[in-house]
């Protein structure tokens, strides 16, 4: 249980890395690494498909990564239409990306590909938590 | 020359509708009767029945099962296949197995797509989810923002601009008004198309094909069959299949869709053809960005280099690659178990010289490009007589 708290509107309870959330909650944002592979994942996932192990590690995300690219949604599917409008990206972290909304305050700045932003936990009026990035200093 | 091992006998499509006023059972009659009645063969001859659709978006579960009973093509085996939308392509290639295999001789590819029985909203709900629920759909995804997503990459790398998307919006309805079975008819201009809303940054509305009701159905037949039944076979030269993650983040690139790209490479390798050797071809373009991303997967245009195709007018009838000249998606709409089915028919009809309005002069070599979701299933095929 606890991943029903994952990100505006989850339609997931339980998973192996479920300590996802937990993580938020005390404000970190880790991911998935194997150790016997070298290779971090994103999302995170506790089973490596290169040697099989069903046991991968947390591993902290970086302060900052790139912006790869990004949307401003006008026109949201059932259940989002509060939020609108809102911004998805990709940010590359050197070695894995990871998929996420950028903060509501960089709404209406100049928002562009290859800029530097942070990941951030936001915790959204629903008791639901989740990432997002905002444009690092 | 292409194997002559498996052809295809016979085409049939319903017309694309925004509300069709039957249940999905008459939907698929209504392409199964046209595809029959162009093999101008009986139900005997069918082996197998392949359905192919997303099916969250109907009330009847297993709807292959009650299909195949309609059809009355009962006690041959049916089951159904899903790619989302590229569902009737992928039910293509096992028909292909079916046949080269001996397994059948003659098997029924039948796509279709009943979308009007809920909300738009839900169906961009339905679409959402078609990314991984766990980690995308939770922020509020939908289709239209993962190809503005892709679409914003192309402009920051390749400095593709909005104008460009636009001009192919443009191309796609002048076709679309020719095509009797598209939903949308409507001529648009250039200005139309840039001052309409947007959906997603920088999809506007006129980016985006409409959600539709519809069927098609593709015949597929042995060598032995083909030459007993058909005037006119159309041979299945080759067939390519791909998948990506279905993650976003998981991708390791956003310059295009590597699903395509590789699809295309084992269809060209297969067929023992390149791009060079197409005469005509059907893309996914589902939005106007995504018919520019196919133009560079499949060759016809290097990468970041695919809106020349369009600004040098060279997809048009006239140009050097005729590209969804019958339309495309944009304007027949989609239909999404459909689409694949319906963008064969249309290369079928063109190779036998039978496109009328749209016919490509003398087109010996056909391709077929058709994506599942944001470029998770990538099929390409291609086709000659």
């Amino acid at each position: 249980m606890g991943f029903e708290k994952f990100g505006r509107k989850s339609f997931t309870a339980i998973t192996k890395v479920g300590e996802y959330v937990d993580k938020l909650e005390s404000g970190e944002i880790y991911t998935t690494h194997c150790p016997k592979c070298n290779k971090t994942y994103f999302p995170p996932r506790m089973d490596c498909p290169g040697c099989l192990s069903g046991s991968l590690e947390w591993a902290k995300v970086p302060a900052t990564g790139k912006l790869v690219t990004f949307t401003n949604v006008n026109y949201a599917p059932t259940g989002f239409e509060g939020d609108l409008p809102y911004l998805l990206a990709v940010v590359d972290f050197d070695g894995f990306r990871m998929f996420g909304r950028l903060s509501s305050s960089m709404q209406g700045t100049d928002i562009k590909v290859g800029m530097s932003v942070k990941p951030i936990v936001v915790n959204y009026d629903n008791g639901q938590i989740a990432h997002e990035f905002i444009a690092a200093e | 020359m292409p194997d002559k091992d498996v052809a295809i006998v016979g085409v049939g499509q319903s017309a694309f509708v925004r509300g069709y006023p039957g249940g999905i059972r008459e939907l698929c009659f209504e392409a199964y009767r046209e595809a029959m009645q162009d093999a101008g063969i009986s139900s005997k001859e069918i082996k197998a029945l392949i359905v192919c659709c997303a099916p969250e978006y109907d009330k009847q579960r297993s709807p292959s099962g009650l299909i195949n009973e309609y059809l009355g093509l009962n006690p041959s085996p049916t089951f159904m296949v899903e790619s989302l939308c590229s569902s009737s392509t992928t039910g293509f290639a096992i028909a292909y197995s079916f046949i080269k295999s001996g397994l059948y001789d003659v098997v029924c590819v039948l796509g279709f797509q009943k979308m009007s029985e809920i909300t738009s909203q839900d169906v961009q709900e339905r679409m959402g989810r078609g990314a991984d629920v766990m980690w995308e759909s939770p922020y509020g995804t939908s289709m239209p923002s993962y190809y503005a997503m892709y679409a914003q990459a192309h402009f920051a790398n390749f400095g593709s601009k909005p104008e460009d998307l636009a001009l192919v919006r443009v191309k796609s309805s002048t076709y679309g008004q020719l095509n009797e079975k598209a939903v949308y008819r409507k001529k648009v201009t250039f200005e139309q198309i840039m001052s309409s809303g947007v959906v997603s940054s920088p999809l506007k509305v006129m980016d985006c094909c409409a959600n539709a009701d519809g069927s098609s159905c593709i015949i597929l037949a042995s060598a032995d069959k083909a030459k007993e039944f058909s005037k006119k076979p159309v041979w299945v030269m080759g067939v390519g299949q791909s998948n990506a993650p279905m993650n976003l983040a998981s991708r390791e690139h956003m310059r295009g869709l590597e699903c395509a790209r590789i699809a295309a490479e084992k269809a060209y390798a297969m067929a023992g053809v390149g791009p060079q050797d197409i005469d005509v071809a059907e893309v996914h373009d589902c939005f106007t960005i995504a018919e520019i991303l196919a133009y560079e997967a499949l060759g016809f245009a290097k990468q970041g280099e695919g809106v020349n195709l369009i600004r040098d007018k060279e997809t048009y009838l006239e140009g050097r690659i005729p590209v969804n000249v019958d339309g495309g998606l944009l304007s027949k709409g989609h239909p999404i178990g459909a689409t694949g089915g319906s963008q064969i028919r249309t290369i079928v009809l063109q190779l036998r010289g039978e496109a009328g309005a749209i016919q490509v002069p003398n087109a010996e070599i056909g391709l077929v490009h058709n994506i599942g979701g944001v470029g998770i299933y990538g099929n390409v095929l291609i086709l000659g007589r």
